[in-house]
């Protein structure tokens, strides 16, 4: 018997008035897998994020996490039972702190109430403090981690981001974009670092438009276009296949002119 | 110290508490302008326990603290139905409704007010301000204060992140009302009478203008705001009545230069002795090299 996928999303509809955004979509992610999410733009690839991470509700179908039904629990809660998450536009704290906005992430791990209630801002030593910098290092983050994240550079930020999300200790993460506006040498970094927390056995899924990146770090492929699920397989495949290339590059329909009369 | 100077001080730190009660809010991304109304409850509950139940200082003020918190618990449910400009009316309408009842009840002596018994003396006043001061400081250094400048910033991001904004919205609002009870407590006891008109609108904005000048992103912010408003104008008493119109152009040229307050979380970073000493050497580093 196949062990229970870690994230499952099974028969999925969301609507938006009128528009269908999810349209009767599953698919699964295999515990640790590193799976990439694409389509076209508008295609329902933030939605789909969203539904999972409990921004908005689902209108029907169900969501798992490691066999555990999530769908109806609040966004707040589904931290805590391992799902994180990043943004397409970086939705750090702009008046917090580096390491005040990586700590922030620590925020559902600290349950205790002598916890909630440690002065933490002022442990420079504390334990707390010495986590959040330890993962900056090791994302290759070599910033001051007092200074003001609103003055960083962007690829910078964007790891931090990343970092933000691992903090809560995830068992999947959910990274929006995480290369867009990186340059070449950075995004081979991120790939390099998301393949070794991936090794730690975290499962991985991305949305990326960058597919040199999807090639390099994902070996699984889902697509996505009008809200519908189009292809799910290996990334190997997904440029071959004829679904996937119409929704990129539309058909190939030459207008007659008895059509082209009848729009006239 | 003379008459005028304790004056001074006495209000200085009846505001400085009453500006961190508008702060804890503020900081968590919440306006209160109806400071007025939660003062005053305060201070009618601290008089009418003090000269009608005849009961001691050390159990009217914390009656009146309990009160207003539970106050600021149950309206904080109606008002975070509202946002922004909104929340800013809401609060407002509250004072003006707490004002009103106060003026027309005659249990609470009405337009004449209520004397109080017995007199709190400037030692404990300054002693109540420090206590606060350092308690908001603290509070402002733990995960709850994090959590609260989340909010401030972003409520979704600081919901996905597992922060319940909720939560942490009610007990910034009861928080509130305990501190603004207390600051009306002190001022009821210290003053030794309490009247309606006083605990008007011009009252909560001003509140509300110490916390924004100062700066809600640091326990600092209220503490300057509170100097800043208590002292200029007494600063500017030798120019008469000209003092209200160099005021207020004081006011206006601050918003201007400094939209987000006085005192920043950059300039206290810029400020505290630690990068002070890492930017020197850095700058004696650079000349070494040179």
């Amino acid at each position: 018997m196949p062990a229970e996928p870690m994230l499952r999303v099974s028969h999925v509809v969301k609507r938006f008035g009128g528009l269908t955004v999810a349209d009767d979509v599953s698919f699964d992610v295999p515990r640790g897998a590193k799976m990439a999410l694409i389509g076209p733009n508008g295609a329902g690839k933030t939605t789909m994020f969203n539904l999972i991470s409990g921004v908005y509700p689902i209108d029907g179908g169900e969501i798992s996490l490691d066999g555990q039904v999530i769908d109806a629990l609040p966004a707040r809660k589904r931290i805590g039972v391992g799902l994180s998450r990043s943004f397409q536009n970086i939705r750090l704290m702009p008046h917090l702190t580096v390491i005040e906005n990586v700590m922030l992430g620590q925020h559902v791990q600290a349950t205790s109430l002598a916890s909630l209630l440690a002065p933490v801002g002022w442990q420079r030593g504390g334990r707390w403090r010495r986590m959040a910098e330890e993962r900056l290092r090791q994302a290759g983050i070599d910033v001051d981690p007092d200074s003001a994240v609103s003055g960083l550079p962007y690829g910078v930020r964007k790891k931090i981001e990343v970092v933000r999300a691992l903090m809560s200790g995830p068992r999947l993460l959910m990274l929006d974009e995480p290369a867009a506006g990186l340059n070449p040498r950075e995004t081979a970094e991120l790939s390099a670092f998301l393949k070794g927390i991936a090794e730690d056995g975290l499962t991985l899924l991305v949305v990326e438009h960058d597919m040199s990146f999807v090639h390099d770090l994902c070996e699984q492929t889902v697509v996505l276009n009008f809200g519908r699920l189009i292809y799910d397989g290996p990334t190997k495949g997904v440029q071959d296949d004829e679904a996937v290339r119409e929704a990129y590059l539309g058909t190939r329909r030459v207008a007659t002119a008895e059509g082209a009369g009848r729009a006239a | 110290m003379s008459g005028y100077m304790a004056g001074i001080v006495a209000i200085l730190c009846i505001n400085l508490i009453f500006a961190y009660a508008i702060f804890v809010t503020a900081a968590a991304g919440q306006l209160n302008l109806g400071g007025a109304g939660f003062q005053a409850i305060g201070a009618y509950a601290a008089a009418y326990a003090s000269s009608v139940l005849m009961q001691p200082v050390w159990i009217t003020i914390p009656a009146a603290m309990a009160i207003t918190a539970l106050v600021g618990f149950l309206i904080s449910f109606p008002v975070l139905r509202t946002r922004g400009v909104y929340m800013v009316l809401a609060t407002f309408a509250f004072a003006e409704v707490v004002a009103g009842f106060l003026l027309r009840s005659t249990t609470f002596g009405g337009a004449i007010g209520m004397v109080v018994p017995d007199h709190v003396g400037v030692p404990v006043l300054i002693a109540c301000a420090v206590g606060v001061t350092l308690l908001v400081f603290y509070l402002m250094a733990t995960r709850v204060g994090l959590a609260m400048r989340a909010i401030h910033d972003d409520e979704p991001v600081s919901t996905i992140m597992g922060v319940n904004v909720r939560a942490v919205q009610v007990a910034t609002f009861t928080l509130a009302g305990a501190l603004a009870g207390l600051s009306g407590a002190l001022y009821a006891h210290h003053f030794s009478f309490v009247e309606a008109q006083y605990f008007n609108a011009l009252l909560s904005i001003y509140v509300l203008l110490f916390v924004l000048i100062g700066g809600t992103q640091t326990a600092w912010g209220p503490l300057v705001g509170s100097l800043f408003f208590t002292l200029i104008p007494e600063l500017l008493r030798v120019g008469g009545s000209w003092r209200y119109v160099v005021f207020g152009v004081a006011i206006v040229l601050m918003m201007a230069i400094r939209p987000e307050g006085i005192v920043t979380r950059q300039l206290v970073a810029r400020l505290s002795p630690r990068n002070w000493l890492t930017r020197r050497k850095t700058v004696l580093g650079e000349r070494h090299a040179g």
